[in-house]
């Protein structure tokens, strides 16, 4: 039997799923993970700014297709919550995610219409291995500019990513936007971030 | 003892004269602009009456507490070392510091970071350093933290109200306790506990969410992307709020309004009444076809009542000023200006103390937690936009009217029945029309507004 298209049903977030994304998000960032790679630094910093380039031009579909097939966009509520328990900002799986971005297509979501603005700066980006050699955890600093109605306000936080085959192409298994004001009431929170 | 305070903002005559301004057809503008009648409001509508605080899941223990707000005022929910329930004003007795800078923990005591005088978590002041500099004597309770005169729970939802002529908390949610009865009981043990929140702001008034509250006729139009996105594969299928679209106007829903402002929308006849029929409306979510799949195995006939768990109960339920039940979340409107209001979404869990739901309590939160993600995320960040759209529309001065007189003048729209309640039909503008009631009585009247510092 095929596996089931994640695009149309949700069979890969399970409990099991749950579980090695709480425990591949913990305390993953330590020394002796710590990749001093520089080619391997060069290709992921290209690609994490190619990800901020495909949203800053609303190429939503191609920003799209830097996701595994199964895969998470995450914006926790809290710090260190497991999603299981907690309500997230978002926690998208591909489906959700694909939602996500036919929603802003339909020209009827009133919260972008007009559309933001965006100019995304990420730096700081360090690498850290996984038990699997073909898996490497990113973090990196952003720092999004957004202007929507008038106004210019700031995003800004840290982002975890988990990217799969860095020989080949790199494909983003889990993205966790970890926002600064996270715990806030945030205003208008309709962007990808 | 209580305690009147000398200026009350609600005894210095109304701004205006309200019977210019809030008619049955329309209210003005400035209701809406006016930082004036904001002000008022602050006294004349949040102290007056009851306002939801918090819920008793968020402290569960002797000595937690969260921050909260009643109206603009800085509060402490606490409950206190003897397990009273509190409602502290988070404000030092001595120049007027917040005493506790968390939003939430457990303590004994609050320290002010300031001058470090003390304060037990019953509001009793403890000590301030050095008191051989004061002639006072500080077992005088007015050096007590001032606290809500009057704290009251009704079954987990923690309300508190500064008018010391306010009816009992039971009488006061009156009619609208009915709803809040059932949408608890449809839960093991008839109760969940509160867990995070998608925490939205929105530049605009407080009354326009309020107004908005149960309002069925926005839904086609302010949410049209979300209900587009929640019927992708199959256009014409029934998923999520899709109940809306042909003609709502004669759908089995309906508007019910109570009195003191508090109002229901019930959208459950438009759903079977079958276990599994809220599952089957629910639109696509993370995992749901794995737990889906998981339960049935585990519980076969029954699992149907519990997927019901993981999805959205279908109703509004509006408790003036600023509760919102709606689908399984707790929503809390505080306001902060004129033009700018706080909306937190809390997610609630459902809790299974008597082991009714056969473990599986925790695959039902894991869908349920995702299922509450989406309204916040697809929905109201739309009728936020609005919101702000609307205060934006404001700006034009000489315009002055917004109406909400869609059903009035219509004969047979609308039943009264025996205690008064209103029922009409859900795109009814009948249920602004009365909370607009309440609030201009309650912005005319002189409420005997007061604080206590009694431990």
């Amino acid at each position: 039997m095929d596996a089931p298209d994640p695009s149309t049903s949700s069979y890969y977030v399970s409990d099991d799923f749950y579980a090695g994304l709480v425990d591949e998000f913990s305390g993953w960032q330590t020394p002796e993970r710590a990749i001093s790679d520089a080619a391997l630094r060069e290709s992921c910093a290209r690609f994490l700014a190619l990800e901020a380039r495909l949203l800053d031009q609303d190429r939503f579909d191609d920003w799209l297709a830097l996701f595994a097939p199964e895969c998470v966009y995450w914006v926790p509520g809290t710090r260190d919550g497991d999603p299981r328990r907690e309500i997230a900002i978002a926690f998208d799986d591909r489906r959700r995610l694909e939602d996500r971005i036919f929603r802003l297509n339909t020209g009827e979501a009133w919260s972008q219409r007009p559309g933001s603005r965006t100019t995304r700066m990420v730096s700081n980006i360090e690498l850290f291995s996984t038990g699997d050699p073909e898996i490497v955890m990113a973090r990196s600093n952003f720092l999004t500019v957004e202007f929507r109605a008038g106004a210019t306000r700031i995003w800004a936080g840290w982002a975890g990513h988990r990217l799969r085959d860095a020989t080949t192409h790199w494909r983003i298994l889990v993205k966790q936007v970890n926002l600064i004001d996270y715990d806030q009431n945030l205003r208008n929170p309709s962007i990808v971030l | 003892m209580t305690e009147l305070p000398s200026i009350n903002g609600a005894a210095s005559g109304p701004a205006y004269d309200y019977d210019r301004l809030v008619f049955e057809d329309r209210v003005h503008r400035v209701l809406y602009t006016d930082p004036r009648i904001f002000d008022a409001e602050m006294t004349r509508i949040f102290g007056a009456v009851w306002v939801y605080l918090g819920h008793e899941s968020q402290i569960p223990q002797v000595n937690d507490f969260v921050t909260t707000r009643l109206g603009r005022r800085p509060i402490i929910l606490v409950r206190d070392s003897d397990g009273v329930l509190r409602a502290l004003y988070n404000r030092c007795t001595h120049r007027g510091s917040t005493v506790c800078r968390e939003t939430r923990g457990s303590a004994k005591s609050f320290q002010c970071g300031y001058h470090g005088w003390t304060f037990l978590n019953s509001g009793k002041l403890n000590g301030v350093p050095w008191p051989d500099g004061y002639a006072d004597n500080f077992s005088d309770e007015k050096f007590n933290l001032a606290q809500v005169p009057r704290v009251d729970s009704y079954r987990g939802f923690v309300f508190g109200t500064l008018n010391l002529d306010a009816p009992a908390l039971v009488d006061y949610l009156g009619g609208v306790a009915g709803p809040l009865d059932e949408w608890l009981d449809r839960h093991p043990g008839g109760k969940v506990a509160l867990c995070e929140a998608n925490r939205l702001k929105f530049k605009g008034n407080w009354k326009l969410l309020y107004d908005n509250s149960a309002d069925g006729y926005h839904v086609v139009f302010s949410h049209r992307s979300l209900l587009a996105m929640e019927n992708r594969f199959e256009p014409d299928s029934d998923k999520g709020m899709a109940f809306y679209r042909s003609s709502p106007d004669s759908a089995p829903m309906y508007v019910r309004c109570f009195a003191n402002g508090h109002h229901f929308k019930d959208k459950r006849p438009n759903v079977e009444d079958r276990p599994g029929a809220l599952w089957d409306i629910e639109g696509p979510h993370p995992g749901m076809e794995h737990f889906e799949a998981s339960l049935r195995q585990r519980l076969g006939d029954r699992a149907d009542r519990a997927l019901d768990l993981a999805s959205s109960e279908p109703v509004n339920i509006n408790v003036f000023p600023n509760l919102h039940i709606l689908g399984n979340h707790v929503q809390v409107s505080t306001p902060v200006a004129v033009d700018e209001t706080d909306t937190t979404w809390y997610g609630t869990a459902v809790v299974d103390d008597d082991g009714a739901l056969e473990g599986t309590v925790d695959a039902i939160n894991a869908l349920r937690m995702r299922t509450q993600e989406s309204f916040p995320n697809f929905g109201e960040v739309d009728d936020l936009a609005n919101f702000e759209q609307i205060q934006v529309g404001f700006l034009a001065e000489e315009d002055e009217w917004v109406y909400m007189h869609r059903g009035l003048g219509i004969p047979g729209r609308l039943k009264v029945d025996d205690e008064g309640a209103i029922t009409g039909p859900p795109t009814d503008e009948v249920f602004m029309r009365e909370h607009m009631k309440v609030w201009k009585r309650l912005m005319t009247a002189e409420p005997r507004i007061a604080i206590t510092r009694t431990v």
